[in-house]
């Protein structure tokens, strides 16, 4: 593993049992698991579905607490509270219905108490990035589900957390916007240096964006593998038409696929 | 107007029109009600020439207002803490859901022992039978909070009073509309019903001083004021809450 100095996060020995609830027995869902996050690394985690990917991201960012083991952030163990500098964007919708697009997104800045010019820069710049500056005035409701999920990415990024968490951000978007999202959140890990950890379900985005992709097994889920993608910071969508670039979905699929048969029962 | 909009008109007319009529041919006798045409004008007349009209209409007024904002951001706030506390909701759920069978009213004879006769008991009466609509809408409205939207609120590290106010708030105000709706009502029915009982001054005394005066013209004026001045506040509440949802919900 990597030196201590350069660790961002530490997993060590974290797992999480749901206690059993009426007529539902307990749950396994995760672990256990120890894993190192280096300073401004871009890890994608993939893993069959139910696999424990959200429940990892929730406790990574003192959501939910481990059943079992530690997870440390910039040296201090997380517990109870979500640490500053950490931001999520979620798997579900979490646009907030009441503000339009450009509220939504200066959310954060004005919590934090960013002054109104620096906001409306920073909004500004989001809203030409996740292009979404025709509808700044727009409620979440006048949008597709493609266009309020930018509108959650956009509310985290401006905030320029430190470690970014990301659980399947471009899910509802179509193959086109979801590359070149793709790109817009390379540029600003590489401008702002921040962790990032990016659960996936799709192998290619995993392999294009990532320093490092960790596999994870079926319920429990545990890293039974991970591939190094070596691409240099510098770089954008085109590598998927890189020579290399078939053989690391390749590396990622063979390690995946007979945990993601266990998951659908079909072992 | 929309296709149903206009039935629901035909059918008010309709209605009003048939007790008039009936008035009118003497089925009804006046002595137990006069034509509502009668009691419109009976209004019109009480609010130029009845000295007591101004007055009394201002103190159950300000009355109603104070029950309501009572009833509604208690209920509200007493809603919030009781969700946070799901052993306590536990308890209370059920006292919660009986609480309309309980004849509130007969409650008014110790407020008057405990705070006078006076403004004081009115508004409590007012406040107490509309708190807890208020509180069961707002239990109600913060369920339907999505989870999410509270996981937002702790990653940007807020406390439990600006996740209230600024997130549980907001997120829930669709769902609160039928408390508030309700919280008015009740507020005016209690104010109203328990100047009605006994109380120096106001609507609901005025009323009742008629109705034992044999004064069906005040007295049925009276109630037609009373009548406008719910459903004039219900549409209001009714046309805010359609703006939000039709903000805030796909087409
Ligand atoms: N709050 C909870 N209570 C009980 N069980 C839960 C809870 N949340 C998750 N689980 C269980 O834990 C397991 C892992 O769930 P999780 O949401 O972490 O999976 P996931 O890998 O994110 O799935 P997906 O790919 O579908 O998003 C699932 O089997 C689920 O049933
Ligand atoms: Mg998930």
């Amino acid at each position: 593993m990597t030196k201590t100095a350069d660790v961002h996060v530490a997993l060590r020995g974290v797992s999480r049992v749901y206690p059993a609830s009426a007529g539902h027995s307990s749950v396994h869902a995760l672990g256990p698991i120890d894993f190192g996050f280096r300073r401004g690394e871009f890890v994608g985690v993939v893993g069959p579905s139910g696999c424990g990917k959200t429940t990892l991201l929730e406790i990574v960012a003192g959501l939910t607490a481990p059943t079992d083991g530690t997870v440390e952030f910039e040296g201090r163990v997380v517990r109870g509270d979500v640490p500053d500098g950490i931001g999520v964007v979620f798997q579900e919708d979490a646009s907030f219905p009441w503000l339009n697009v450009a509220d939504n997104i200066a959310f954060g800045l004005r919590r934090a108490g960013v002054d109104g010019a620096e906001t409306a820069r920073r909004v500004d710049y989001a809203l030409g990035f996740m292009g979404l500056t025709d509808f700044r005035r727009a409620y979440p409701a006048q949008l597709s589900g493609g266009m309020r999920q930018r509108v959650c990415i956009a509310r985290t990024l401006v905030l320029r957390p430190r470690l970014i968490l990301l659980d399947e951000p471009f899910g509802a978007l179509d193959q086109q916007t979801r590359l070149l999202m793709g790109e817009e959140l390379l540029r600003l890990w590489r401008e702002t240096g921040a962790t990032v950890m990016l659960i996936t379900h799709a192998l290619d985005e995993a392999a294009m964006l990532c320093d490092r992709v960790a596999v994870m097994s079926a319920r429990p889920g545990r890293f039974i593998g991970e591939v190094l993608t070596g691409w240099p910071r510098e770089r954008d969508s085109r590598v998927v038409s890189t020579p290399g670039f078939g053989d690391l979905t390749g590396r990622l699929w063979s390690l995946l696929r007979d945990e993601s048969r266990k998951a659908l029962g079909m072992a | 107007m929309s296709r149903a909009g206009l039935l629901r008109l035909l059918v008010i007319v309709l209605l009003i029109g048939g007790v008039e009529f009936l008035c009118r041919i003497g089925i009804v006798d006046r002595f137990t009600m006069i034509p509502p045409s009668e009691m419109v004008a009976s209004l019109v007349r009480l609010v130029g020439t009845a000295d007591w009209f101004w007055p009394d209409v201002t103190y159950t007024l300000r009355n109603i207002i104070v029950a309501t904002c009572m009833s509604v951001v208690g209920g509200f706030l007493a809603g919030l803490a009781v969700h946070a506390l799901p052993r306590l909701r536990r308890v209370l759920d059920p006292l919660f859901s009986s609480y309309y069978s309980v004849p509130t009213f007969v409650l008014y004879p110790l407020l008057i022992v405990v705070f006078g006769i006076g403004p004081l008991s009115l508004i409590v009466m007012g406040a107490m039978f509309g708190i807890v609509a208020m509180i069961v809408a707002t239990l109600n409205a913060i369920d339907r909070v999505p989870r999410v939207l509270l996981k937002v609120a702790r990653v940007a590290r807020m406390g439990s009073v600006s996740t209230a106010l600024r997130l549980k708030l907001p997120a829930a105000a669709p769902h609160l509309f039928t408390g508030l709706k309700l919280g008015v009502a009740y507020s005016v029915i209690g104010v109203v019903a328990g100047e009605f009982i006994l109380a120096t001054e106001g609507i609901g005394r005025r009323i009742a001083y008629s109705y034992n005066n044999f004064d069906n013209a005040t007295m049925y004026g009276m109630l037609v004021l009373i009548l406008m001045l719910v459903a004039v506040a219900n549409s209001l509440l009714q046309g805010w809450e359609r703006r939000l949802h039709r903000r805030w919900y796909r087409r």
